[in-house]
């Protein structure tokens, strides 16, 4: 090899080295403003023709992830998502917010937690990324796994429910909301990280943004291909809806309130 | 025939008392036993506290000094071991056992059943998805351990007190990991009843207006010695602290008596108090939805009603 060149190569690699990837969970899911129903059979909720969008948590993660590459704490920031060949769409909002490419993970089947940690351990491996973001739950299946698996496989620090991330010195120190307060940890990189509602605000996608989004790439990979290992699912037998509150009465002042209660022996 | 394993929450040396609602949705699966595991610095209060739970059969201590505050990637590895030889492994669904059951679910390679409300069989549950707008059966596989988190909203305590359960140390080998490290603990100091086990609740949302106003919210609540919650509104605007938010993604809570004073009754919020007793509500926007899931509406200005609710008192 050309001297020069390897000096470049190894200065080149160096500064590679202070730079981080930033992986982040990117998934679809029922919009939040959608009221859910479910079918008279219960053997599903109704899903045709509902608004989809990015699990709010999910856009507070990639939120997260460009403020740090905009401080300088990352250079790249990479949006995931597993699920159906449709996605293409969601991803490039994902890009047209900021992300610098995005993986889709194709699969038709309904992938549980545990399996969408194992398929993020894959890319994790192939991607080495210092820090990944994942929402704390996704608002359809409510879990509240996926981070927190995928750090135990991999062998590293989670930080669940992030109200506040700080990055230095090859650590997380991260805020998480806890039922007690606010709870401070440290976690050396890389590590797991999940949002919490409070961590930022998400920026609004710009029109021009979009269109750039275009051009930026997204990686596909078939589901199959990941050689992830398959694990016995959670089979849902029944869907219900909840039990109704009926409605009750209104009072005319607050001394007819007091006096229901009393009678009620609430008061 | 099922043995479970229940992992104890606490915080100051006291036992919390989502443990003993765990204990419920254990003795709803009709086991042959229901350990309980205090993993702690200094176990042996909480373990004392544990034992004296009915329904409980023994609690098992792992006093190390690595277990002092409740790191998951510390505890996982221990109770992955601790699980062996037991069908099931309960875990409150507080933000404790929500940050640590997936990690140990994850190191025993099955899945977790998330927020359990109602127990149907031994392998088989009742959770919510969606908010709680539906309500599904799961079946889990019987030839792997259960791990699941129990919806502490859902079920009541089990009885303290009659239970005088043996105490047995439990010495594990696990390598415990040092790149997580516990900083602090910042806790609003209240001497009001906890949000999460009081009868009942008043809660503020942004109807209330500022930091300051809330006090009018604390005034009362102290008036009828209820815990005070909060809409998201109300914390995002900073009128109170994050641990008061009541709601799908804050606390889930099921007081005999909640108020909701100037909250709109958004459908992230209700799923926060589905399984209250009386829902009071008061708006002076008479078509909030939140009159919609009331017991007893009042439209009215809060600042207004609040003053004349504490003469009627
Ligand atoms: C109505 C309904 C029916 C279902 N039926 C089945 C079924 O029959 N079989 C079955 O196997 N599963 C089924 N599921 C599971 C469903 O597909 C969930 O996606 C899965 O359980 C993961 O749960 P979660 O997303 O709530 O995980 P959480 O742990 O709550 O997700 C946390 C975070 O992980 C990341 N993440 C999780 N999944 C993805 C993803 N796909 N892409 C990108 N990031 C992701 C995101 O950052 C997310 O914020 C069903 C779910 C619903 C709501
Ligand atoms: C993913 C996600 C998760 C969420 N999780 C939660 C959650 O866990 N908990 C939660 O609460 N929200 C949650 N939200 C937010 C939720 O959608 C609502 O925005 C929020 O609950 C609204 O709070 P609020 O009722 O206080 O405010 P608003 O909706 O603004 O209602 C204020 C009410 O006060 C009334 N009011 C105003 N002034 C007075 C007065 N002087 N006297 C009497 N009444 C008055 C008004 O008529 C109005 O009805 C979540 C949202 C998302 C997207």
């Amino acid at each position: 090899m050309h001297m020069g060149n390897w000096q470049e190569h190894r200065r080149y690699t160096n500064f590679k080295e202070l730079q981080m990837k930033i992986m982040v969970g990117y998934k679809r899911v029922v919009d939040y403003n959608v009221r859910i129903q479910v079918k008279p059979d219960g053997s599903g909720v109704v899903t045709d023709g509902v608004k989809l969008s990015a699990n709010p948590f999910d856009d507070i993660a990639l939120e997260e992830a460009l403020r740090l590459r905009e401080k300088g704490v990352a250079d790249e920031v990479i949006v995931v998502a597993i699920g159906p060949a449709d996605l293409t769409a969601h991803l490039r909002n994902g890009l047209a917010m900021g992300a610098n490419r995005a993986i889709h993970v194709v699969t038709t089947d309904a992938v549980q937690p545990l399996t969408a940690a194992r398929v993020f351990l894959k890319l994790v491996e192939k991607e080495q990324p210092g820090l990944v973001i994942l929402g704390k739950q996704a608002i359809d299946d409510d879990a509240n796994q996926t981070g927190q698996m995928l750090a135990a496989l991999w062998d590293r620090p989670q930080a669940t429910f992030a109200g506040k991330v700080e990055i230095a010195d090859g650590k997380a120190t991260v805020t998480r909301e806890v039922d007690a307060g606010l709870e401070v940890i440290e976690a050396e990189l890389p590590a797991v990280i999940t949002t919490d509602l409070r961590l930022n605000e998400p920026r609004f996608i710009k029109l021009p943004d979009i269109m750039k989004a275009k051009a930026k790439p997204i990686d596909t990979i078939e589901f199959a291909s990941l050689g992830v290992e398959a694990h016995d699912h959670l089979k849902t037998t029944h869907y219900a809806p909840p039990a109704k509150r009926s409605k009750g009465v209104m009072v005319k002042d607050a001394a007819e309130l007091v006096a229901a209660l009393k009678q009620k022996g609430l008061l | 025939m099922s043995k479970i394993l229940i992992i104890a929450e606490h915080l100051g040396g006291k036992l919390n008392s989502a443990t003993a609602r765990a204990v419920s949705a254990a003795i709803a699966v009709k086991p042959e036993t229901i350990d309980v595991l205090v993993l702690s610095d200094a176990p042996d209060a909480i373990a004392a506290e544990a034992a004296r739970i009915e329904g409980v059969s023994k609690v098992l201590t792992v006093g190390r000094a690595e277990n002092a505050h409740p790191l998951a990637a510390v505890l996982a590895p221990q109770i992955a071991k601790a699980a062996a030889g037991y069908s099931h492994v309960f875990a409150p669904s507080t933000t404790f056992g929500k940050d640590l059951a997936p990690r140990v679910a994850a190191l025993l390679g099955v899945a977790q059943v998330s927020d359990v409300m109602n127990v149907e069989a031994s392998h088989t549950f009742k959770r919510p998805i969606y908010a709680g707008n539906a309500i599904i059966t799961v079946e889990a596989n019987p030839a792997h351990t259960v791990v699941a988190t129990i919806r502490t909203a859902s079920w009541p305590a089990a009885a303290t007190g009659a239970g005088s359960a043996p105490i047995e140390p439990l010495s594990i080998e696990a390598t415990l990991p040092n790149h997580t490290r516990f900083v602090e603990l910042q806790q609003g100091s209240s001497d009001r009843p906890d949000l999460q086990s009081a009868s009942k609740v008043v809660s503020g949302g942004r109807g209330v207006g500022s930091k300051e106003n809330f006090d009018i919210i604390y005034t009362f609540a102290d008036k009828i010695g209820a815990a005070v919650g909060a809409s998201r509104a109300a914390v995002d605007a900073g009128y109170c602290p994050n641990e008061m938010q009541v709601g799908q993604t804050g606390k889930i809570i099921a007081p005999e008596l909640y108020m909701a004073i100037g909250i709109s009754g958004a459908i992230q919020h209700l799923t926060g108090i589905k399984d209250a007793g009386t829902i009071v509500a008061i708006n002076k926007d008479g078509e909030a939805p939140i009159f919609e899931v009331a017991d007893f509406g009042l439209v009215g200005d809060l600042f207004k009603l609040i003053p004349e609710l504490e003469q009627a008192l």
